[in-house]
C-alpha cells in the first residue's frame, strides 16, 4: 500500500476509534451510521470532537517539521521541568527541533506573547487554555493542551510569623498570593479555604503575585501567604521567612498543575512540528518521572539561564527530601510528580470550579470544552507510538482529600457543584 | 574658584566614604548572604560582572553589558521618534494660540498617565511586546518636549517673527533660521528631562516584558534575591542616566544665546 494510502487508512481508523469511544461500542456506532448515513455521522462527530487534532496527533512518525526553530516560552519554576530540561539534556535536538525556550515574567505576559505569536507553544497554567479558549478574561483563542506537566507540587507557605497556625480558620483576615486568577493554585487554595468554612472571597483577601516576586513579597510583609509553585515555597524556607505549611497533594492527591499549551491554529498549520515537539516533551516527562534522574536534572535546570535558582532548592523540591521551615526535614517521594497525560475529567473539574468562584457565568458545556482543550485521545496515541503506557480512560473520578473527602464524578459536575455550602452561583 | 572647586570634591569624596563605611557597618551586622550585602560583596559581584561584559548564554543570560546595549537600543528608538514627533508638534502649536488652547485640554489629561498605563493596550493592539516597549519609552518622552517646545515657540520675541515677515523669508527658511534657533534652549531643555523619564519608564518596562535589558536583569535577579547584582544594577542605571543628562546639558550650553 502506498504512504498515502496507509495515511488515509489510518485516519479512518482513528475516527472509527472515535465514533466507538463516543457512542460507546461499535454497536452503538453501527446503528447512528445506519440511521444517518457514514458522511453525516463523520460530519457530525466533527463538529463535536477535534477529528482533525486527533488524525494529526496520531500519526506514528511524524513527517519532517514544517518549522524546525521554535521559541517555547516558560516561567521559572519547577513545574515547568519537562519543557525547560528538554533544551539543555537535548530532547528537542532527538526529534529534529532546534527550540530556545524563552523565560518569561508572568502569566499575563506569557499568555499574551504566545497570543501574539512571538511564542510557537508555551508553559502555561492548566485552566488558562481552558478560560483563553472560552474567551474568559482574555480575548478568545482556541487553545490545545497536548500535555499536563506536572502533578502535585505545589503548596502553601505562610510567613514565619504564623507559626502558630493550624486550621483554615485561624487564616480569616489573610492576605495570600496565588500565581494567577486561572490556576490550580487560586482553584485549590479556595477549595481549602471553604472545606474549612473560610469564605476565600470575603473572610480573606487572594491576590495574583508573579510567582518570582512571591518570597520578597512574603518578606515584605505583603503577604501572609501564598499557594504557590516551586522552588518559591522551598526558597522561602531557604530564606528563612517562611514554612511549609501544606503540600498541594494534601488537598487533591494527584492533581494536574502547569500545561504545555499551544494554539489550536499551531497544530493545525504545522501538524508534524506540533507532534515532534509533543514527543519531545512526552520523552522529557518520562525521563524526569524516574526519580533517580531527579538530582540530575536539578543541576541541569537550576542555572541563571532557566531557573536562576541554587542548585540545594530545586534539588530539595524534586527529589522530595526537604526541611519544612519548621524544624522537620520531611521525606515525601512524589511531592512533586510528573504525568502529561491530560484526563478530560480534570478539565471538567477545573470548569465547575471556574463556575463554582464566578470566573464562568453562562453555561458551559464541559465535556465538549475539555475535548476539545484537553487532548487526551491524542495524547494516548502519542504515548502509545513512543512505547509508554497511557492510561485507558480519559474519564476517571477523582478523590480531594481535604476536609470531607469529597469524590468528583465528571459525569455529575452539577451535583458536584451544588454540593458545595460555599459558592458564588 | 579652583579652590573653591577642590573643596566640593573633598567634601563630596567624604560623603561618599562615610555613606560606604555605614553601610558596610550595617551589612557587616548580619552573617553573609542574610540582610543586606555590603558593598565589598557588591563590588565583587561588580568586578566579577565587569570582566566579562558580553557573553551570552542563550536568551536568559547575557552578560550586563548586552544588557544595558538592549535598553539604550530601545531607549533610542522610542526617544528619537517622540523627540521628533513632540518638536513638529510643539512648533505647531507654538505657532497657533488657537490651535494651542483647542489642543491643550486632551494633553493636560493625558501627560499624567503613567507610561506604563499603556503597556497592556499595546500589547493587545500591537500584538509584540518589544515594540510595546518601544512605545512606552515614546509615550514618556513625548510630553515634556512637547510642553516645553510649544512654550519657547510661543515666547520667542515678536520682533523676530516681524523681522521675518518683513524679509518675506520662506516658511521652511523661517523655521529653520529664527523659530527653532530661538526657541532652542526651551527645547533642549524638554529634551533632557524626556531623557530622564524615558529612561526611567524602561527600567520598568523591561520588568514586565522580560527577555532582555537592564529592567529584565534587575527581575532576573531579583527571581533569585540576588541583592548584590541588583545593587549593581541600580548603580549602573544611574551611572548611564547621568551620562545621558550631561551629553544634553552639553548640547544646550551650545545652544544657549544672550538676547
Amino acid at each position: 500500500m502506498s504512504e498515502t494510502g496507509m495515511d488515509a487508512l489510518r485516519a479512518r481508523v482513528v475516527e472509527r476509534a472515535v465514533e466507538r469511544a463516543v457512542f460507546g461500542g461499535e454497536l452503538g456506532r453501527r446503528a447512528f451510521v445506519r440511521a444517518v448515513g457514514a458522511t453525516t455521522a463523520s460530519a457530525a462527530l466533527a463538529s463535536l470532537f477535534p477529528m482533525a487534532a486527533v488524525k494529526a496527533i496520531a500519526q506514528e512518525k511524524p513527517g519532517p517539521p514544517e518549522k524546525r526553530d521554535l521559541k517555547i516560552g516558560f516561567i521559572p519554576i519547577t513545574c515547568a521541568t519537562p519543557i525547560i530540561m528538554a533544551e539543555p539534556m537535548g530532547f528537542y535536538k532527538k526529534h529534529g527541533l532546534n527550540v530556545q525556550v524563552l523565560k518569561a515574567s508572568s502569566w499575563a505576559m506569557i499568555r499574551d506573547i504566545s497570543i501574539n505569536g512571538e511564542t510557537d507553544a508555551t508553559h502555561m497554567l492548566s485552566p488558562m487554555p481552558l478560560a483563553i479558549s472560552l474567551g474568559v478574561g482574555s480575548q478568545s483563542v482556541p487553545y490545545v493542551i497536548p500535555a499536563v506537566e506536572n502533578i502535585n507540587g505545589q503548596a502553601i507557605t505562610l510567613a514565619a510569623k504564623h507559626k502558630g497556625v493550624k486550621t483554615a480558620a485561624d487564616m480569616k483576615g489573610f492576605k495570600f498570593g496565588v500565581p494567577f486568577d486561572y490556576s490550580m493554585h487560586n482553584f485549590l487554595l479556595r477549595y481549602f479555604l471553604a472545606e474549612g468554612g473560610v469564605d476565600p472571597d470575603r473572610d480573606v483577601q487572594i491576590r495574583a503575585v508573579p510567582p518570582p516576586e512571591m518570597v520578597a513579597n512574603l518578606r515584605a510583609n505583603n503577604l501572609d501567604g501564598y499557594l504557590a509553585p516551586d522552588p518559591f515555597n522551598q526558597r522561602a524556607v531557604y530564606e528563612e521567612v517562611g514554612f511549609i505549611y501544606m503540600l498541594s497533594k494534601d488537598i487533591w492527591p494527584g492533581h494536574p498543575c502547569c500545561a504545555f499549551a499551544a494554539k489550536h491554529e499551531f497544530m493545525e498549520k504545522m501538524p508534524n512540528t506540533f507532534q515532534a515537539t509533543l514527543n519531545a516533551i512526552l520523552d522529557a516527562t518520562q525521563y524526569v518521572r524516574d526519580k533517580s534522574h531527579r538530582k540530575e536534572i536539578a543541576a541541569a535546570i537550576a542555572p541563571k539561564n532557566f531557573l536562576n535558582q541554587p542548585v540545594e532548592v530545586v534539588e530539595q523540591v524534586l527529589t522530595g527530601v526537604f526541611p519544612d521551615g519548621l524544624g522537620n526535614t520531611r521525606n515525601v517521594p512524589d511531592r512533586i510528580d510528573f504525568d502529561p497525560f491530560p484526563y478530560h475529567s480534570m478539565a471538567i473539574w477545573i470548569l465547575t470550579q471556574m463556575k463554582r468562584w464566578g470566573y464562568i457565568k453562562t453555561d458551559v458545556s464541559y465535556r465538549r470544552v475539555a475535548e476539545e482543550v484537553f487532548l487526551a485521545t491524542g495524547t494516548a496515541r502519542a504515548m502509545r507510538a513512543l512505547g509508554q503506557k497511557p492510561p485507558e480512560a480519559t474519564l476517571v473520578k477523582h478523590t480531594l482529600a481535604i476536609g470531607k473527602t469529597r469524590v468528583f464524578d465528571p459525569d455529575q459536575p452539577d451535583d458536584y457543584l451544588k454540593s458545595f455550602a460555599i459558592r458564588r452561583t | 574658584m579652583t579652590r573653591e572647586r577642590l573643596r566640593v570634591v573633598f567634601l563630596s569624596a567624604l560623603i561618599g566614604l562615610a555613606f560606604v563605611l555605614a553601610w558596610q557597618a550595617f551589612a557587616g551586622t548580619k552573617p553573609a548572604g542574610k540582610g543586606i550585602p555590603g558593598p565589598l560583596a557588591v563590588g565583587a559581584t561588580a568586578w566579577q560582572m565587569l570582566a566579562d561584559p558580553f557573553y551570552d548564554n542563550g536568551p536568559n543570560d547575557k552578560g550586563i553589558g548586552l544588557q544595558l546595549a538592549a535598553s539604550l537600543g530601545r531607549l533610542t528608538l522610542g526617544y528619537l521618534s517622540a523627540s521628533a514627533m513632540a518638536v513638529m508638534l510643539g512648533v505647531t502649536l507654538g505657532l497657533s494660540p488657537l490651535l494651542y488652547r483647542a489642543i491643550n485640554p486632551y494633553v493636560q489629561v493625558l501627560k499624567p498617565v503613567s507610561p506604563l498605563a499603556w503597556m497592556p493596550l499595546f500589547l493587545y493592539t500591537i500584538k509584540d511586546s518589544g515594540q510595546s516597549a518601544i512605545l512606552v519609552i515614546f509615550m514618556s518622552s513625548l510630553w515634556p518636549t512637547l510642553a516645553n517646545t510649544a512654550f519657547g515657540v510661543a515666547s520667542i520675541k515678536r520682533d523676530y517673527l516681524n523681522v521675518a515677515s518683513i524679509l518675506q523669508l520662506s516658511w521652511s527658511r523661517r523655521l529653520v533660521t529664527v523659530i527653532l534657533p530661538a526657541a532652542a534652549p526651551a527645547i533642549v531643555a524638554g529634551l533632557r528631562i524626556s531623557v530622564g523619564s524615558a529612561w526611567v519608564a524602561i527600567v520598568a518596562a523591561e520588568m514586565l516584558i522580560g527577555g532582555t535589558g537592564i529592567g529584565y536583569f534587575v527581575w532576573n535577579e531579583w527571581n533569585n534575591l540576588a541583592l548584590t547584582s541588583v545593587i549593581f544594577a541600580i548603580l549602573a542605571i544611574g551611572l548611564i542616566g547621568v551620562l545621558l543628562d550631561a551629553g544634553l546639558a552639553r548640547l544646550s550650553r551650545r545652544l544657549a544665546y544672550t538676547e
